[in-house]
């Protein structure tokens, strides 16, 4: 912004569209595959907690009229849950190794505050920083747990297997996971639409080089490197 | 039922007080283990007066039939045979739901209006608002409520409450021939069990003792048992109770708290980008960001 020349001759290379196209310009940095996996994870993660929020609480269970009705709600959830492990355990196993915790990270946690507050700079962080493996590694059990939980009280295939003080339990692990996965969630969005160029490298794939450069540079060494070699 | 719709105490999943403007006398069925032959004539009764036809199984060397409780076996007497004291006892118990004054399947059911308890005691399932969930099922702590798969709703014994609003009495204590099965006021029940009780105890049945555990509020189905210090003995639980992990799970305080915390994440959210707006990567920060 403070050199509007710049900024013109990068708009230029992005009018090159598709990103590879440019490569001086635009990196790669989710594939195709990657982000409909993870839209189609979010779409239903999104199911789930509407779902899961109208049995939950009765000031929401008017939510249950957007799945038609409370009994077709309870048909799905367990579905749509089924259909998020089988999409988010793949793709986590993809993504596993490049969330590998690193001394950097103990870094960017010390920071945390000052980072949200626009005081500190992220470090030599690699693909991922240290909020986004802590989300990772938080999602990784928690889904766990909220599958195993679920298939407890899943009624009528599961459920009736269990005895009752167990399927008690496992309504309250339920519940209290699918809450910290909200809140994880709920701050994955945010800290995704307060990072400006997140959501577009999620949606088209490809971040600019000074993204890149700013918020990945360990990432953005190595992807320049693979460039030059 | 719709004719008690004014006089409901407690309502599942409902956030406000229900309709209770009208109060009716609190109401009990005792069940005097002591003067049970075991004539299933309840059992047929509430079959009958319900038509409910449960499917023909097989036979499983036991005078219980059907073996379980289910959708279509809202009442059944189960045999059991016991010693005691170095002699052989048969016990029957009249199994059905109890009317627990603190039920658990209500506290647990999340569709709103699936389960009411009117202001007489009766708990009773609104199948059109059931969702087939099953906690319930979960929740009841004498395993009573069962879901039946073909309609994914569950079903259990009403105590009649369509003929009790009525003023009629129940099914099966109409047919009860040896006054096992009596029912009245919840007072009156209590003074008759009180009776029972010292009867029994005058014919040697000194352990008798009236079942109404206090874990779940008391019940509106209640027993005389000859065995009062052993209710297991006729698959009763010991002690029955609500349980901390239901309690936690659908406390409106922990519901509640969930719930503001969530919006409390996003109002965060929204003031954080008011006071430091979004992270953006300028033409400065390229500069001193990374290798050139």
């Amino acid at each position: 912004m403070a050199d509007p020349a710049g900024q013109t001759g990068r708009t230029k290379g992005l009018s090159g569209r598709g990103g590879t196209t440019g490569p001086k310009e635009l990196i790669v940095r989710h594939t195709n595959r990657e982000r409909i996996v993870h839209w189609a994870v979010a779409v239903a993660f999104v199911f789930l907690f509407l779902s899961g929020l109208a049995l939950f609480h009765p000031f929401f269970f008017w939510l249950s009229s957007l799945f038609g009705g409370g009994q077709l709600m309870r048909f799905i959830h367990p579905l749509a849950g089924l259909a998020l492990v089988l999409l988010f355990y793949p793709y986590a196993a993809q993504v596993w190794s490049d969330n590998t915790w690193l001394p950097a990270d103990r870094d960017w946690v010390k920071n945390m505050f000052l980072y949200m507050r626009k005081e500190h700079h992220p470090g030599d962080t690699g693909k991922y920083n240290a909020g986004q493996k802590l989300m990772f590694w938080s999602m990784v059990p928690i889904i766990a747990v909220l599958l195993g939980t679920g298939m407890l009280m899943w009624q009528p295939w599961f459920a009736p297997v269990f005895p009752a003080p167990l399927r008690r339990a496992a309504g309250l692990v339920h519940a209290a996971c699918a809450f910290v996965m909200f809140v994880g969630v709920g701050v994955h969005v945010y800290a995704a639409y307060w990072t400006k160029g997140s959501i577009r490298s999620m949606v088209r794939g490809t971040v600019t080089r000074a993204w890149a450069r700013y918020h990945h540079p360990a990432w953005y060494r190595e992807i320049t490197e693979r460039e030059e070699g | 039922m719709a004719l008690q719709s004014l006089d409901i105490r407690r309502r599942s999943a409902t956030t406000f007080v229900p309709p209770n403007a009208r109060q009716t006398l609190e109401v009990a069925k005792l069940i005097d283990v002591s003067r049970c032959i075991g004539c299933k004539a309840c059992q047929a009764a509430c079959m009958e007066w319900n038509d409910l036809r449960d499917t023909v199984g097989f036979a499983s060397g036991s005078y219980t039939n059907p073996p379980d409780l289910s959708d279509q076996t809202w009442c059944l007497m189960r045999f059991t045979e016991a010693e005691i004291d170095g002699q052989l006892r048969w016990l029957i118990l009249k199994d059905g739901c109890l009317h627990c004054s603190d039920p658990g399947c209500l506290r647990a059911c999340p569709a709103p209006g699936a389960i009411v308890q009117y202001s007489n005691g009766i708990v009773d399932f609104q199948e059109e608002n059931c969702i087939g969930c099953g906690y319930c099922m979960a929740g009841c702590p004498f395993q009573i409520p069962r879901l039946r798969k073909e309609d994914s709703k569950v079903y259990k014994c009403t105590l009649c409450s369509d003929r009790v609003a009525v003023g009629l009495e129940p099914a099966c204590i109409k047919s009860c021939p040896t006054q096992a099965l009596s029912f009245g006021s919840k007072e009156d029940m209590r003074e008759l069990a009180n009776h029972r009780l010292a009867d029994l105890g005058e014919r040697g049945f000194s352990q008798a003792a009236i079942y109404d555990p206090p874990g779940v509020g008391g019940t509106h189905v209640f027993f005389v048992l000859p065995h009062g210090d052993r209710p297991r003995l006729y698959g009763l639980p010991e002690d029955p109770r609500v349980g901390p992990l239901l309690r936690v799970w659908r406390s409106g305080l922990a519901r509640g708290l969930g719930v503001f915390t969530m919006f409390a994440v996003l109002v965060a959210g929204v003031l954080h980008y008011m006071r430091h707006g979004p992270l953006e990567v300028g033409e400065e920060e390229n500069e001193e960001g990374g290798p050139h």
